[in-house]
């Protein structure tokens, strides 16, 4: 029987199955940061359990960590504390750390590819929603909760009813591949679908604008799966995708071998059934931007702010939260977008922190200085983007335009740190969250992509990035 | 995890669609390294303005809700991050019981996992509840929601109603199946 790429991983990673009941299944990569992770190791000394497989288990400090310079102490005694649990922890169960002096140190879904831990038709859990970033590499992967972390770390196994299918098909190819990306088209999604569109699904991308993408562009539209409500996101893994993880430092030995069984079989089989379909058609795409306080609250860059009874067609819970979005960011309806001005510009994020983020953004600004108005600021995914960046001498190109280069984390996407914004500042950001307050407390988010970004920085508001020479 | 019980309390109603666990529980108090102390800070930005002074119009600050242990609420609660702070939150609070039409599933499952029982309802009951609810039972047993002379039936899946009445330890039961694991470890796993 012809099955879909997500029910065959499904079914190879099976331990335990049962009639009406969730299914056991073994997780072959767990991923441990230090927000979501102290209460799950204290369960564990409690009960005197043991991680059961500390070599598939591996932690990083990221969402917390300050992002200015590494030498000094970190103010922020709380930050500290939860960072020094970590270390403990790590070493009183035997994790391998990539803490935050290491050069491995990152958005733990940034380094996971670039350290070559995720992998194809693998099971990849963390306890963060944006774990599903993984799925572009063809691998089943999702967040979970903290009482999970300890279940994945005492057991390595994780109970799951079968989510069901959702086949997202993007065809055709955008007009503009610089100014259209993986953002545009990911916004575009969950604008047409919702925040709860894809709520118990497992979603898979497809169609000829999906695969012409990079695998950093496709971990873009991987990540925010989630923000449509879906369990997991995933694109078939392609020769793009073994070739970004050859030679990478964690890859099995075998991995040739791995690679011949993937090009067999991550896909999903010819007349293989969705439960539910969705197409969009790329050459449509135009840059997105957020207008209000959830990801679908989205429109193009050359329309307006809508009006609450014409977004909501209809729905008056949707109208009533439309007008408390509109209120809450300040915006009245019919302005236009390129009218709305900026304080703040933050280009990072496990959405849009990856090298070719920073160097599209690179190309707008480059020998140009950003409004005197703004305070812009790029935080790289990891250190190792940090470093390949500086090798092409972006960070010269990003600070002598007036953006602060940090260093790398999770920074002011959720405002752990010292990164956030002040109340009723209005920020241009790349991040995959424009809740009420995510940034800071009355801090007003607008969700772009990294080019529409730098460009807003430049000129203090939005601009249809599509009017640039970008080539 | 304690056994679940019957609930009978007053119903907070929180007339929202997708409360994302951001409101629930902002980030600045992730950062503690226990379960239990949330309660204090369960919707923050919305009870509370200039950092402690309850704002008057929110229904968490009604009096007549203080001791409510049931949240009725609106379509997609508890959408967005993973963070399980926000099941420690509600529960922490004094919620046990949150009624909606639809939940994130991330939190959904997290609920479980604390005790806290999140129930799906269709609109038109949600509706009912928020017209006429004042006091209501929550009878996990018999699956029912009971209010004045009105009585709700709800769908549970069965291992998750056996959790929460039995009080179960999710990693004890499935330690039982250490030897599945160990075969699945040895002969299937490609990793």
């Amino acid at each position: 029987m012809s099955r879909t790429l997500f029910e065959k991983i499904w079914d190879s990673h099976i331990v335990l199955e049962q009639v009406n009941g969730p299914s056991l299944l073994y997780v072959d990569r767990h991923l441990v940061h230090e927000v979501t992770s102290p209460q799950a190791f204290d369960g564990l000394r409690m009960n005197k359990r043991i991680v059961r497989r500390t070599d598939l288990t591996f932690a990083t400090m990221d969402h917390n960590v300050p992002t200015t310079d590494r030498s000094l102490p970190i103010v922020d005694q709380i930050s500290s504390r939860q960072i020094q649990v970590l270390e403990k922890n790590c070493k009183d169960f035997g994790i391998e750390l990539f803490d935050i002096h290491s050069p491995n140190q990152g958005i733990v879904h940034v380094i996971g590819p670039e350290l070559g831990i995720t992998l194809p038709g693998a099971t990849i859990v963390c306890g963060d929603s944006h774990t599903s970033t993984h799925g572009a590499f063809g691998a089943l992967a999702f967040g979970i909760g903290t009482s999970d972390v300890e279940h994945v770390l005492a057991t390595q196994c994780i109970w799951m009813e079968k989510p069901t299918t959702f086949e997202i098909k993007v065809e055709g190819k955008r007009k503009n591949l610089h100014a259209v990306t993986a953002k545009d088209i990911i916004l575009s999604i969950i604008r047409q679908i919702g925040t709860a569109g894809g709520t118990g699904t497992v979603i898979e991308y497809r169609g000829e604008s999906i695969s012409e993408l990079t695998m950093e562009q496709r971990m873009t539209i991987c990540n925010m799966s989630i923000e449509a409500g879906a369990r997991a996101g995933l694109v078939a893994p392609d020769e793009k995708t073994f070739e970004f993880l050859r030679g990478k430092k964690y890859v099995p030995k075998n991995y040739d071998e791995l690679v011949s069984h993937w090009r067999e079989n991550l896909k999903s089989d010819t007349g293989a059934h969705f439960d539910k379909s969705f197409t969009l058609h790329a050459d449509k795409i135009l840059p997105q931007v957020s207008w209000g306080t959830n990801p679908a609250m989205t429109t193009d860059v050359t329309g307006i702010v809508p009006f609450p009874e014409e977004y909501s067609k209809g729905n008056p819970d949707e109208e009533k939260a439309a007008h408390k979005a509109l209120q809450y960011m300040n915006l009245k309806p019919g302005m236009q977008i390129t009218e709305i001005s900026l304080d703040r510009i933050f280009i990072g994020s496990c959405t849009n922190s990856r090298l070719e983020d920073l160097i599209e953004a690179s190309k707008v600004i480059k020998g140009k200085k950003i409004s005197p108005k703004v305070r812009a600021m790029v935080v790289p995914g990891s250190q190792l983007v940090k470093k390949q960046a500086e090798q092409l001498g972006l960070d010269k190109i990003f600070k002598n335009a007036g953006f602060e280069w940090r260093e790398s984390g999770c920074s002011m996407c959720l405002g752990m740190n010292p990164d956030i914004l002040a109340s009723g500042e209005r920020c241009a950001s790349t991040s995959n969250r424009n809740f009420e307050g995510r940034q800071g407390a009355g801090g007003r988010t607008h969700l772009v992509s990294p080019i529409m970004a730098a460009a807003a920085a430049l000129a203090g508001h939005f601009i249809d990035v599509r009017e640039l020479d970008l080539d | 995890m304690e056994q679940f019980k019957k609930i009978k309390s007053i119903v907070t109603p929180l007339d929202k669609v997708n409360v994302d666990t951001d409101q629930i529980i902002p980030k600045q108090f992730l950062k503690l390294v226990q379960k239990t102390g949330f309660g204090q800070y369960l919707f923050y930005d919305w009870r509370f303005e200039n950092g402690d002074k309850p704002r008057e119009d929110f229904v968490l600050n009604d009096p007549k809700y203080y001791d409510s242990k049931i949240l009725l609420t609106r379509d997609n609660f508890g959408c967005g991050s993973s963070r399980e702070h926000a099941a420690w939150a509600l529960l922490d609070y004094g919620f046990r019981v949150i009624i909606a039409p639809s939940f994130a599933d991330i939190f959904y499952n997290n609920c479980f996992k604390n005790g806290v029982l999140p129930i799906s309802l269709d609109s038109q009951s949600v509706e009912k509840l928020f017209n006429n609810s004042f006091e209501v039972e929550v009878d996990l047993q018999n699956q029912t929601i009971t209010t004045g002379d009105m009585a709700i039936p709800f769908e549970i899946e069965r291992h998750r109603k056996k959790t929460l009445l039995e009080g179960l330890d999710d990693i004890a039961v499935t330690l039982q199946y250490e030897d599945k694991i160990t075969m699945y470890e040895k002969s299937k796993s490609k990793f």
